[in-house]
């Protein structure tokens, strides 16, 4: 079927929708465990333990979701490529901000701002933990994950960065989200609806990542 | 009015074309945008110079020849109109205006200004028909139901004519709203859902042959319809794409 999808181009776009709406849906669940931490450092530890010790959830879902964040950044890159063929000589004027916004023009400038973001986020968290777990084999602490977190962003500049990355997230999705839905043929009554709960989704979740990035800084 | 054009300039679809300034004086802001063209044209011819080539033909919005990118735009700096419905009135005494070819690698540059769009005519000819003699026996219309609605939106597609703006507006040189537009006016009515799968396949399966770019919904081709065909028949033909894949 991913062949299938893959030979045409609006069978590229709905996987890159798809994959897309995957990560809209890991990043809610990333967001509703994180914010516990502003309110409750036990449950915070509960849901990190669980999460990061799950079977399920280490050995299926999380190279899953390896999976779609790789596919959607290298389906970004690849569609941009054949769309620089779709037109080899460009026009000396465009006025491309006439008709369409700069976020939507922009989604591989956006996504590539996510992409470094998520090199960095890797490094500062998923990389020490496939090593705390993994390689060094440390022993199970369920505790650990709050203090982790609250350590991380004792630092004003990672908050800073944190919190910039957001914001590309928040532009990303203002369009992605929505984009999406009419790429898998969402029927047109219901545009009205996905445009609201785009922007309600785009700019609340992205605020929560901030807020919570701010309230360890300030409070750590 | 007195402007100053910057015009493309190319002799045949192999050769490198540049861009030529010309001043031009005497425009009235009740000319058309093809008159003005016009008037450049015999000033040409009078010097001994080679008129500027341009796709042109009802000069009343319908047939959809006329082609340009003017000042960044396609068909210029208006909404809801083709080139030739656009007048001299949108600009001021002393303006600049760029005139290029629409650019995409579908639609190359024959001559000038005028570009071969043809790849439509293929896409067209792929699919978007029905497979029905009308010669001569056509039944009256009415004999078969159709909701209002469905009747209004397959109006409404139809009345795209073809002229490419939105493939010259998009940042992808994407043909999609074309083909959607094509693949919708038939798939709300009776007569084409006969053919309904074979033809979203046919029609897509062309358009990547002939090479435009994949569509991000970035909306500017819509903005830019002369016929306003919204983006909404995109998602309307993703959906018929997907029924008739699996």
């Amino acid at each position: 079927m991913l062949m299938k999808l893959m030979s045409s181009s609006i069978g590229r776009k709905i996987l890159m929708a798809l994959s897309g709406l995957f990560l809209v849906v890991f990043l809610t669940q990333h967001f509703l465990i994180n914010i516990t931490s502003v309110f409750s450092e036990n449950l915070f530890n509960t849901l990190s333990h669980f999460m990061g010790n799950n079977p399920l959830v280490q050995f299926l879902l999380q190279p899953v979701l390896i999976f779609g964040v790789i596919f959607h950044f290298v389906m970004g890159f690849y569609l941009e490529i054949l769309n620089a063929k779709s037109r080899t000589k460009n026009y000396s004027k465009y006025s491309g901000s006439s008709n369409a916004s700069w976020i939507s023009r922009n989604m591989i400038f956006s996504g590539g701002v996510i992409l470094l973001f998520l090199v960095l986020h890797f490094i500062d968290f998923w990389i020490p933990e496939m090593n705390y777990k993994y390689v060094e084999a440390l022993p199970q602490d369920p505790n650990r994950y709050f203090e982790e977190l609250v350590h991380k962003f004792e630092s004003p500049l990672r908050t800073f960065i944190y919190s910039i990355s957001f914001i590309f997230l928040a532009l990303h999705l203002l369009h992605g989200f929505s984009s999406s839905f009419k790429t898998v043929g969402v029927n047109s009554k219901y545009y009205d609806l996905i445009q609201k709960a785009t922007f309600i989704f785009s700019v609340a979740i992205p605020l929560g990542f901030i807020f919570i990035a701010i309230f360890h800084n300030l409070t750590s | 009015m007195k402007l100053f054009l910057k015009i493309w300039r190319q002799s045949n679809v192999d050769s490198d074309g540049n861009f030529q300034n010309y001043e031009i004086e005497d425009i009235t802001p009740d000319m058309s945008f093809l008159e003005m063209m016009d008037v450049l044209n015999e000033k040409l011819i009078v010097e001994g110079l080679d008129p500027v080539a341009f796709d042109h033909d009802c000069r009343e919005g319908i047939c959809g020849s006329c082609s340009l990118f003017i000042n960044g735009r396609a068909h210029g700096p208006d909404t809801g109109i083709t080139t030739c419905q656009l007048h001299m009135r949108k600009f001021k005494d002393g303006d600049s205006i760029v005139i290029e070819p629409f650019r995409a690698s579908s639609f190359p540059v024959i001559k000038d200004l005028v570009v071969d769009r043809t790849s439509f005519d293929r896409i067209q000819h792929s699919g978007g028909y029905i497979s029905i003699n009308t010669s001569g026996n056509t039944q009256d219309a009415n004999t078969i139901p159709v909701r209002k609605e469905d009747a209004d939106n397959a109006f409404d597609a139809a009345t795209c004519i073809g002229c490419g703006a939105c493939v010259a507006a998009c940042k992808n040189a994407s043909a999609m709203l074309f083909v959607s537009a094509k693949v919708s006016q038939f798939s709300y009515l009776p007569q084409g859902k006969v053919e309904a799968k074979e033809r979203v396949l046919n029609m897509v399966k062309q358009m990547d042959e002939e090479g435009f770019g994949n569509c991000t919904n970035t909306g500017a081709c819509e903005v830019e319809c002369p016929k306003g065909i919204s983006i909404k028949n995109i998602a309307r033909m993703n959906n018929e794409y997907l029924k008739a894949k699996f």
